[in-house]
């Protein structure tokens, strides 16, 4: 009984390869692939590790001085005390926040209506640009702007330092933002409900306030709340609007308003501990407002998707 | 045949008032409004900060404001009297803002890659928040950071080990080296502007047409040839507009660099001695500046703004032009 094999060799299979052999150009080439990857997983290191450092430090060296002390009294007067806290700079980060977020997110969110309303005008893609423009002016540049603007008296209005002036400063970096995100998030709404509205009658404004807004409503606030955490981490235009103020300040004009980052500033360029102690208790306030803020967007975002 | 309706329905209480007639082109009028308030307060920072600053450039001339290299201040309160170059402080933005880009590019897009092509689908959310956690950071906390920690721990070693190699030789990268300086700078801004660049390559490299990097596994391409072969040619200029997106970051980043730059006039030639920069200069001489010295940072902060403005508009246009849909790129 003679068994045939099953699988003869094809004439001429000797002369090509099979394809379970791989010659070394192939080899080098995987080789190359499996390297690349490990290179790209470093890149990624790259990014990981600083930002692990950072909120580290931060964690680590804010959480002794950190506590109830530092967010209910105000910094005592020489740098050299330890103890003290940052409730003026709070008071005011969040006061000026507040006022820039209750000017800008109407204004933005109007202008995002607007620009979702007219998706191909030309003056629509005109502000649309600029809106994206906006986005990239340094925020210093935007310091100087609303110092020349409101606080200085020559040829400006003349308000003087203080919280207004800073909460423009911080309305006029959110703005944009909020513009661009909400326009995002109201092109999602769909055409069928905005025509439902309107096929039972109603009027542009009772559409646009009561059905395309409330549909919109998480992804608007998500946007709204990652500006708002932008605004709250902003120290650079309130050393030219603010200036900074070692009590706690609720005129919103007339008098400096203080600032948690512009009291860390000051605090952790002097060489005395107790300054630098409670820099970086300032330091965990703002990492502590501004993640806390964006996970909560997050976590609006994530729920809202359908 | 219909059912008779037992009544007529009733208008609503709104219809045919003279008043909700008007609400509608009411409301337009707000919105309208609210869309031009961008252009409004643009086109008020812009004018009243030039005519502020105009007595400078008037005396300087704008060329010999750019290229000028001695900034003394004057004390007046009515005239010009000092003499502002602010040529010092262009190099030293411009400096720092070319060594963050020339860092940051390739890390964003071996992350952007990493991210699309490699990460497992698990891991591409979490990735994608980390990246962008690094954008919501407070600028003051990298100042800190990067002054208690960074420059001391990594930073000036690592400069401190290129300018010992035979790379020190060049003027560029020779020693010693400072704790504040151009260096210092341009590697905490590399880390600021790591994620809008990450941002913008993500979605450019989500637009490569699944069938073009199909094709070329097909003919048998490796991962790392599609990447580099389809993936990134295909979405070069994107890559471009995410970068100067970044550079124009890096150029208006502002208290990073005023704490860690060092703040002397004197341009050396060495990246690891400290310098100056215009967004730097602003932050740190603003609090005691005479009348006089405030329109010259003005002057500053018009020039930035101008630079700025040059290479964000020439970025969003490529990137517009690449990608219909930036709203990435606005937020973070």
């Amino acid at each position: 009984m003679s068994v045939q094999t099953p699988t003869r060799p094809a004439p001429g299979a000797s002369e090509r390869p099979s394809l379970h052999v791989t010659t070394p150009n192939a080899r080098r080439r995987t080789l190359m692939s499996r390297v690349m990857a490990a290179v790209l997983f470093l890149t990624v290191m790259a990014a990981v590790t600083p930002l692990a450092i950072l909120l580290w430090q931060v964690l680590s060296n804010g959480w002794g001085p950190f506590g109830w002390e530092f967010l209910t009294t105000i910094e005592p007067l020489s740098y050299r005390e330890t103890g003290g806290g940052y409730l003026h700079g709070i008071v005011g980060t969040l006061y000026m926040t507040g006022v820039a977020a209750l000017v800008s997110v109407p204004l933005g969110i109007g202008a995002a209506i607007y620009l979702t309303e007219h998706p191909t005008g030309r003056y629509a893609s005109v502000v649309r640009f600029f809106t994206d423009v906006m986005t990239g002016v340094p925020s210093v540049f935007v310091g100087l702007a609303i110092y020349a603007l409101l606080v200085s008296g020559s040829g400006g209005l003349g308000l003087g330092f203080g919280t207004l002036a800073g909460a423009t400063a911080l309305g006029v970096i959110m703005l944009p933002i909020v513009v661009r995100s909400s326009e995002e998030m109201l092109r999602l709404v769909p055409t069928d409900l905005k025509q439902a509205s309107y096929g039972l009658g109603a009027r542009e404004w009772q559409t646009t306030l009561k059905v395309t807004l409330p549909a919109a409503a998480p992804g608007l606030t998500t946007g709204v709340i990652l500006a708002v955490a932008r605004g709250a981490g902003e120290t650079a235009p309130l050393i030219l609007t603010a200036l900074g103020a070692r009590e706690v300040i609720f005129r919103l004009t007339g008098a400096p308003q203080a600032d948690v980052g512009l009291l860390m500033l000051d605090g952790f360029r002097q060489p005395f501990e107790g300054g630098i102690q409670r820099a970086w208790a300032g330091g965990f306030t703002l990492i502590l407002i501004t993640l806390g803020l964006s996970i909560i967007a997050r976590i609006i975002a994530r729920r809202s998707q359908i | 045949m219909s059912a008779p309706t037992t009544e007529r329905p009733q208008p609503s209480g709104l219809l045919g008032q003279a008043r909700a007639r008007r609400a509608d082109p009411l409301f337009r009028a707000l919105l309208m409004v609210a869309a031009s308030s961008v252009l409004l307060i643009l086109a008020a920072m812009i004018i009243r900060t030039s005519i502020e600053a105009w007595p400078v450039f008037a005396k300087e001339g704008i060329w010999g404001f750019l290229s000028g290299r001695q900034w003394s201040v004057g004390t007046s309160r009515s005239e010009v009297t000092g003499t502002y170059g602010a040529f010092p402080f262009i190099y030293g933005t411009l400096l720092i803002s070319a060594i963050a880009i020339a860092f940051a590019v390739p890390l964003a897009i071996g992350i952007a890659l990493f991210t699309n092509e490699l990460a497992p689908s698990w891991l591409k959310r979490p990735l994608t928040y980390t990246v962008d956690t690094l954008a919501m950071v407070p600028s003051i906390v990298y100042a800190f950071v990067g002054m208690y920690f960074f420059r001391i721990e990594v930073w000036a070693p690592v400069g401190q080990f290129i300018a010992g190699t035979p790379a020190g030789e060049i003027p560029f990268f020779s020693g010693p080296v400072l704790l504040s300086s151009y260096w210092s700078a341009a590697n905490i801004l590399a880390i600021m502007i790591l994620p809008i660049i990450t941002a913008i390559c993500r979605d450019v490299f989500a637009q490569v047409p699944a069938d073009e990097k199909n094709a070329a596994y097909a003919m048998g391409a490796t991962k790392w040839e599609v990447m580099s072969r389809v993936i990134v040619p295909h979405s070069f200029s994107g890559i471009v507009g995410g970068s100067m997106l970044g550079l124009g970051r890096a150029l208006g980043e502002t208290l990073a660099v005023a704490v860690l730059i060092g703040s002397t006039r004197d341009m050396t030639s060495s990246v690891f001695q400290p310098g100056d920069a215009m967004t730097a200069l602003i932050a740190n001489t603003f609090a005691d500046a005479h009348p006089e010295a405030i329109w010259a940072l003005l002057a500053i902060g018009v020039t930035l703004f101008f630079i700025t403005m040059i290479v964000n508009i020439a970025a969003r246009l490529i990137v517009a032009r690449v990608n219909t849909r930036v709203g990435g790129g606005a937020v973070v």
